[in-house]
């Protein structure tokens, strides 16, 4: 097992910036996810670490051991592929069995070795079949098998999950994450879902256009989001952003919008009193910490999506919409009017300009 | 009610058969192609072939008897053992070989580079084969200034006529050379429409450049593999348009000559007018024989059949 370490590292095809600058710092052992949308460069980072692409600035560390000349074979690291890349003219025994060929094994340490990593992963009863004799489950775990096999120092997966359904991959995230723990492999996850990311990884690196936004726990991310980026791509029902200025009146501070106006509370005022009165805020919330039926606030009860167990309600507040999950029992009726407050501590507030959170 | 294409154009007998009626109608100008230009054209040679046809064009029938001359004509099996000898060497050094290397190597470096290269080895195809042939007669003179003398002279060889000496070398060259084209393009399609994730996996799994294109590379074009082979095989076996205008089946007495050639030959080329059609002709039924008799062995061995009905590339 290794840590990982990114310094400064970029890469570029031809004007495109794929990785921007990227520091960051994986310790041994450890899951990190990273985190982004298409295009972000979570990919390119991976391959990148896997040797695949030659970094155009900016160094990769295991350990304390430079990498960046040291080819792919060279860093004992298995990768799990969105497509799977099973080789179709090689059966499961031999897809599993080929990095161990590579290394000129002898026969029957192959055989024993193949034999262990499928039958803990139920495929044992498969070795005799195709790829394309198999589930999208099974070529999962025989990709898994292939990369566990090499006994690596280090776990790349790209989006390994996305080709399954929905049922499967939540069956497999839990699986994944045991296997993580039980093998102690320093693991490196890209997804673009949240969702597998927060549920999974110990620590997340959230990308956007090659650039890192934001790297910490799963909590750190949903409580303290760095910026406006890293708040709407966490958590299943994005966060609310109300639009206004930052205004004072009578001591307190407001946000003032196009029809409403909110307080924000007396313990975020140290952080606002360098702030320019007027400036242009996003005021950030997440719909579990609307409080719905009460409160100083109010407005019209726009659509109401019913989860089963939640329920989203959506809150026309004049000119803006905001989303407040409330039990799947609670009583409300679309058009009339609803009574709603913020959990005060829970309250985000960004600059507009620069994304950046204030709070 | 939604309109429905397929409902609408096969819901009764009447446009059920009107359907069918298209099928042949788009069906008709390949058909008729082929018809023309290969069943008439066997048939008419088969036929001739039973005859003792000459300049005078009578339908002289004598059976089977030109086939008999064919097991007695001596010159018959070292023509044969010609014909296999060119189609198998050129077929291993050219068609197939040099065309997997030339697709393996230039998928392997920058691609612009690789394209410059292909393109090289696509300048025999599109130049006249009569200018072509000339380039060659020129390059292999006896004089110490042709090209393949210069070049030899430069490891202390001295200046031999080419042609005289080596003809063989020179006949499987200049079609070598025209052949590689098409298996060049073919491989390097089908290498290049492999997944980059195989390609990536193999060298996570510790693969080099030489194992990958053993172990991942060349079993997965094993079908365009084969097809080349098979039809390339077809293609040589009734070539003879270069040997005719390098050697003329020379030097001396059907040194060179092959099967297609000697048919040709005796049909069309006897020296003082003497043609020879019928049996030329049978000479030729042979061929489309030994034609036939192959495509079936390749369609059973290679199993085309699985290649016409999936894609042997999965994503």
């Amino acid at each position: 097992m290794v840590s990982v370490k990114l310094v400064n590292l970029s890469k570029y095809f031809h004007n495109v910036k794929a990785v921007d600058n990227l520091n960051l710092e994986i310790k041994d052992g450890e899951f990190v996810a990273l985190l982004g949308p298409s295009g972000c460069g979570k990919t390119t980072t991976l391959l990148m670490i896997a040797g695949i692409y030659k970094p155009t600035n900016g160094y990769i560390y295991f350990d304390n051991r430079l990498m960046n000349d040291v080819p792919p074979k060279d860093r004992n690291v298995g990768m799990v592929f969105q497509s799977y890349a099973l080789y179709p003219h090689m059966s499961v025994f031999d897809n599993i069995a080929f990095p161990l060929k590579l290394k000129k094994r002898p026969k029957d340490e192959i055989r024993r070795k193949v034999k262990e990593v499928a039958d803990l992963l139920g495929i044992g009863e498969l070795l005799d079949r195709k790829p394309s004799q198999l589930s999208g489950g099974q070529q999962q775990r025989v990709a898994l098998a292939r990369a566990l096999v090499k006994e690596p120092d280090i776990f790349l997966m790209d989006e390994p999950l996305s080709n399954l359904d929905a049922k499967l991959r939540i069956q497999m995230r839990a699986e994944l994450k045991k296997m993580q723990k039980t093998f102690k492999i320093t693991t490196i996850y890209v997804t673009h879902d949240q969702v597998e990311a927060m549920t999974m990884a110990d620590r997340i690196a959230v990308l956007n256009k090659g650039v890192l936004q934001q790297y910490g726990s799963p909590d750190e991310l949903y409580n303290r989001p760095k910026n406006i980026f890293v708040a709407g791509f966490i958590g299943s029902v994005p966060m609310n952003f109300i639009r206004g200025a930052l205004k004072r009146t009578n001591g307190d501070y407001i946000l003032e919008g196009l029809d409403y106006l909110f307080k924000i509370p007396r313990t975020y005022h140290d952080v606002l009193k360098d702030i320019e009165v007027g400036t242009e805020v996003i005021l950030g919330v997440r719909p579990e910490h609307v409080d719905i039926g009460f409160g100083e606030y109010s407005g019209k009860v726009y659509v109401v999506e019913p989860l089963g167990r939640d329920q989203i309600i959506h809150i026309d507040i004049g000119g803006e919409i905001i989303r407040a999950l409330a039990p799947g029992d609670y009583k409300v009726e679309e058009g009339k009017d609803i009574k709603f407050s913020f959990k005060e501590d829970k309250i985000h507030i960004f600059d507009k300009k620069s994304g950046e959170a204030y709070i | 009610m939604r309109f429905s294409p397929k409902k609408f154009f096969v819901s009764n007998s009447f446009t059920r058969k009107l359907h069918k009626g298209y099928l042949y109608v788009f069906l008709l100008p390949s058909l008729g192609f082929i018809v023309v230009f290969f069943l008439i054209p066997v048939i008419l040679t088969f036929l001739i072939g039973l005859t003792k046809m000459d300049y005078s064009f009578r339908w002289d029938w004598i059976g089977l008897g030109n086939y008999i001359y064919i097991l007695r004509d001596k010159w018959a099996y070292k023509i044969l053992g010609n014909t296999l000898f060119y189609v198998f060497t050129t077929l291993a050094f050219f068609n197939v070989g040099m065309a997997l290397f030339i697709s393996i190597a230039t998928t392997h470096i920058n691609d612009k580079i690789g394209s410059i290269f292909r393109s090289i080895w696509l300048l025999p195809r599109i130049t006249p084969s009569t200018v072509y042939a000339l380039l060659w007669l020129w390059a292999a003179r006896g004089e110490a200034n042709s090209l393949f003398n210069w070049l030899t002279s430069i490891f202390g060889l001295h200046p031999i006529d080419w042609k005289l000496t080596y003809p063989w070398l020179l006949v499987i060259l200049v079609n070598g050379f025209v052949g590689t084209s098409f298996g060049m393009i073919i491989f390097t399609a089908a290498l290049k429409s492999i997944p980059e994730d195989y390609i990536r996996a193999a060298k996570v799994d510790g693969a080099s450049t030489l194992q990958i294109i053993r172990y991942v590379e060349l079993p997965l074009i094993k079908w365009p593999l084969l097809f080349v082979t098979a039809y390339q095989t077809l293609s040589l076996l009734t070539s003879y348009e270069y040997i005719l205008l390098v050697t003329d089946g020379g030097p001396g007495l059907y040194t060179t000559e092959v099967w297609a050639l000697y048919s040709y030959h005796l049909a069309f080329a006897q020296y003082g007018g003497i043609v020879k059609f019928g049996y030329g002709a049978a000479l030729a039924t042979i061929l489309v024989i030994i034609g036939l008799i192959m495509s079936v062995i390749y369609w059973k061995v290679f199993r085309f059949r699985e290649l016409m009905v999936e894609p042997k590339i999965e994503v």
